[in-house]
């Protein structure tokens, strides 16, 4: 018995799996093989004639089972492009298209990883020290301290004399003022993480900084000073 | 012949419980048969057009419970026209016209519509458990009817079944308390959560209950409190925040779930949320995560360390080799495996191959069933298998490129499997793959003499293959052959033999109509299908091949309710 006879060519997808398993090439040795491969279902669901002859129960039955038949889905399931065996490997459908589901699904929420925990949003409060209120900001929207930085300068900037009164809102009265305030050690941007502890802005990587963080507090300098080097303190205890 | 009253015959059959056993009984004599037959309470039909729903009745007008199969195995992977057959209807018709005290129902591949449904939930005042193991044609409609009016129920259980969904657990009234098994977890659309708690808290006797993936974590918090007794359990999705107070909740509700034996689902999961599990993996006996894609390798070992009392094992094969020397190191009691495959269409990663089955049999030697999607596998590792695992009842080995030889050695894997049928005495079921020569059926045919079922593909060289295993098997019931090369020569050397079996497929071989015909007319007991589904009208040329054919033994002669694309070859 030679190899040849033993041949059975098949144009597997992916070139045979495992791969790299010497020849896979395989010879196609009977008519018809190639026609089984998608195949097309004629659906054809119109009622069948009732012979001459059947009885009312005869009759009966098959309407109902006509019936019954109308009801089975009009689009079966079709070989998925890729596969060139119908019917192979042997997965019951069902078995099949939940798979299929499942993997799209959890695609579709690995792109959206950085937004934290099932693809939310990841919002937190914002209060900034003599602001008459909080705001609310979402991490997942940035990339970096940087950006964060950007989007509360804009945000608190919002803020006007006209429309709060108080002494404090000078403070907010432009954007660039703003930056200048934030950026120069009259403010320091504190977090307060799982833990319940207040944190220093910017020292861990910002993928951790986002999962962790619970609440951003923009404090004046003069009641950071106690804070900050506590703070620094638990980083370096953390690293 | 009669030695004890009948009344004495009876409480003796009733402790005769398998369907085997009860015809055997039948057949020891005339008062015996009658006996049996009116004392029957369970009868399992293995074909449905076997037999006349009425003749069913009249034999077994006592019966209670009906077991009913319908398409043939291979239609699981669409190799079968989705309108073949299989309809149910006229069985829940016949029942209902005859008055037959109906109480449990288990089908199996069949057609079900919401109009059987419907009758089943009204024609039966004692009906308690309903069984769909992959059938289709009904929508929650059909359930609701069942939820709705079965007053005793006690067991819905839906395995696996296409269903279009919409709104059903409400339909269950609330006089309804005596649910004891509840499994829904195919269900695809959106579950009304509050119903489905409010039906757990009002079933006392709840011991299996199955979620879909609809079903949140909080929900299921909310049922394990009230159903801390639960046996059998099936989560939906698994999703939650691990530093939340909710999950410390569920965490401390699942250490109360100390009867639950049986584990599955886990359709959503996020991984770092399994710790909750742990505490009760040690009392597992079954667990099911074949479904359940989201958790990886690591995790799955992490989590299979845990599980000492396991017997059932489904997993994927992501478990990968190094996860299943861990099972063959931890589930010492483990009697069924079952790894699929998580990567259908692409190259695959080589997830599982033979030393992770190899693993296994040195560390599980109480291992009798068997079904194993892999890679690759070699006659060694069959052979080691065989002798370490002597006690295989079911043996389903699935090489992923259908006609891999042994990858070490590029031979066929003709020794491997017949080690295992030389070793493995009481083997009842068989399934092959990779490449394979008439060699293999020799050895079967030789060897395989409690061999019931046989699943073979792509192998084979000629006829003689096949009538080894016709000639040999005498226990064969049976056999569906895909893409063999074999012909009217096997197939017609012993058509007695065909109705001492339940079936034979054979599609993509070299069988002729006319060689189909031959068996048709010289066995009028036997119903000859000719599936032909292509486009081109089907010449009626003996000498063309058949592209799926399907024969079974019949009592009942041709039915009536095959579609177009199937023939039923005349008898006469």
């Amino acid at each position: 018995m030679g190899f040849e006879e033993t041949e059975l060519r098949l144009g597997l997808p992916g070139n045979g799996g495992g791969g790299g398993n010497g020849s896979e090439v395989e010879v196609v040795r009977k008519r018809g093989f190639c026609e089984t491969e998608n195949v097309d279902l004629k659906l054809n669901l119109s009622s069948k004639e009732v012979t001459a002859g059947a009885d009312a129960t005869h009759d009966k039955a098959k309407s109902l089972i006509n019936k019954e038949k109308s009801l089975l889905p009009s689009d079966p399931a079709k070989p998925p492009a890729k596969a060139q065996v119908v019917g192979w490997p042997p997965v019951r459908s069902f078995r099949k298209n939940m798979l299929a589901v499942q993997k799209n699904s959890s695609e579709s929420s690995n792109q959206t990883d950085q937004k934290g925990i099932n693809g939310n949003a990841v919002l937190v409060k914002v209060s900034m020290d003599g602001a008459p209120y909080l705001r609310k900001v979402d991490l997942s929207m940035y990339k970096s301290y940087q950006q964060l930085s950007d989007a509360l300068a804009k945000m608190f900037s919002s803020f006007t004399i006209g429309s709060c009164g108080t002494q404090g809102m000078k403070d907010f009265m432009n954007e660039s003022k703003m930056m200048d305030l934030l950026s120069g050690s009259d403010y320091v941007r504190t977090y307060e993480d799982k833990d319940g502890d207040w944190m220093l802005v910017g020292d861990v990587p910002w993928e951790m900084f986002v999962e962790s963080c619970k609440r951003l507090r923009i404090m004046k300098g003069k009641e950071a000073v106690g804070l900050a080097p506590r703070a620094m303190e638990k980083c370096k205890n953390r690293s | 012949m009669n030695y004890f009253p009948d009344e004495v015959l009876e409480q003796v059959f009733d402790f005769v419980t398998s369907h085997r056993d009860r015809n055997s009984l039948s057949l020891v004599c005339k008062s015996w048969y009658k006996l049996e037959r009116f004392s029957r309470l369970k009868v399992f039909i293995g074909n449905c057009y076997a037999i006349s729903p009425e003749r069913t009745i009249d034999r077994f007008p006592g019966l209670k419970s009906l077991t009913l199969k319908g398409k043939p195995h291979f239609a699981d992977f669409n190799l079968v026209p989705y309108d073949w057959g299989g309809y149910v209807y006229p069985w829940i018709q016949a029942l209902a016209r005859n008055r037959i005290g109906l109480e449990e129902l288990r089908l199996k591949r069949m057609v079900v519509s919401d109009e059987s449904l419907e009758l089943l939930s009204r024609a039966f005042e004692n009906f308690k458990s309903l069984v769909l193991d992959n059938c289709e044609g009904f929508t929650t409609g059909g359930l609701a009817a069942i939820a709705a009016n079965c007053r005793s129920l006690r067991e819905l259980d839906l395995q696996e079944n296409e269903i279009d969904d919409g709104q059903w657990l409400s339909c269950f009234p609330e006089s309804c308390t005596s649910l004891v098994s509840l499994n829904f977890a195919c269900l695809k659309g959106e579950i009304n959560l509050a119903s489905l708690e409010r039906l757990v808290a009002r079933s006392p006797n709840l011991k299996l209950l199955r979620v879909s993936r609809a079903v949140p974590l909080d929900t299921l918090h909310n049922i394990l409190s009230r159903a801390p007794q639960l046996v059998d359990l099936g989560i939906g999705s698994y999703v939650q925040d691990p530093d939340s107070e909710a999950f410390n909740k569920l965490k401390a509700t699942i250490l109360k779930c100390k009867s639950v034996k049986s584990l599955s689902g886990f359709l959503d999961v996020a991984p770092q949320c399994l710790e909750a599990i742990y505490p009760i993996c040690s009392n597992l006996t079954s667990l099911n995560l074949s479904y359940a894609p989201g958790i990886h390798g690591l995790e799955l070992i992490k989590l299979l360390r845990h599980c000492t009392k396991l017997q059932r094992l489904w997993v994927l094969d992501c478990i990968g080799d190094k996860g299943l020397e861990v099972v063959a190191s931890t589930c010492k009691e483990l009697q069924e495996l079952r790894v699929f495959p998580s990567d259908l269409n692409g190259v695959g990663h080589a997830a599982v191959t033979e030393e992770g089955l190899v693993a296994i049999s040195i560390g599980c030697p109480k291992l009798h069933s068997l079904l194993y999607f892999c890679q690759q596998m070699t006659n060694a590792a069959l052979i080691t298998v065989a002798k370490n695992c002597p006690n295989f009842i079911r043996f389903r080995l699935c090489i992923l490129n259908p006609t891999k030889p042994d990858h070490v050695t590029a031979q066929p894997l003709d020794e491997g499997f017949g080690a295992v049928v030389h070793a493995c005495k009481k083997l009842r079921r068989l399934s092959l793959s990779g490449l394979l020569t008439d060699r293999v059926f020799l050895y079967i045919g030789m060897y395989a003499e409690q061999l019931e079922m046989l699943s073979i593909a792509f192998a084979g060289d000629s006829d003689k293959g096949m009538l080894y295993v016709l000639n040999g098997c005498k226990k064969l019931r049976k056999l569906e052959i895909r893409d063999c090369p074999f012909g009217n020569m096997a197939l017609l050397e012993d058509v007695g033999k065909y109705e001492t079996m339940r079936s034979l497929w054979m599609s993509s071989c070299e069988v002729t109509l006319g060689g189909c015909k031959t068996i048709a007319k010289k066995k009028p007991m036997l119903n000859v299908e000719i599936i032909n589904e292509n486009d081109q009208d089907f010449c009626l040329d003996d000498e063309q091949r058949v592209e799926k054919m399907y024969l079974y033994r019949t009592l009942v002669g041709r039915r009536d309710d095959a579609p177009d694309c199937v023939w039923t070859l005349d008898a006469s």
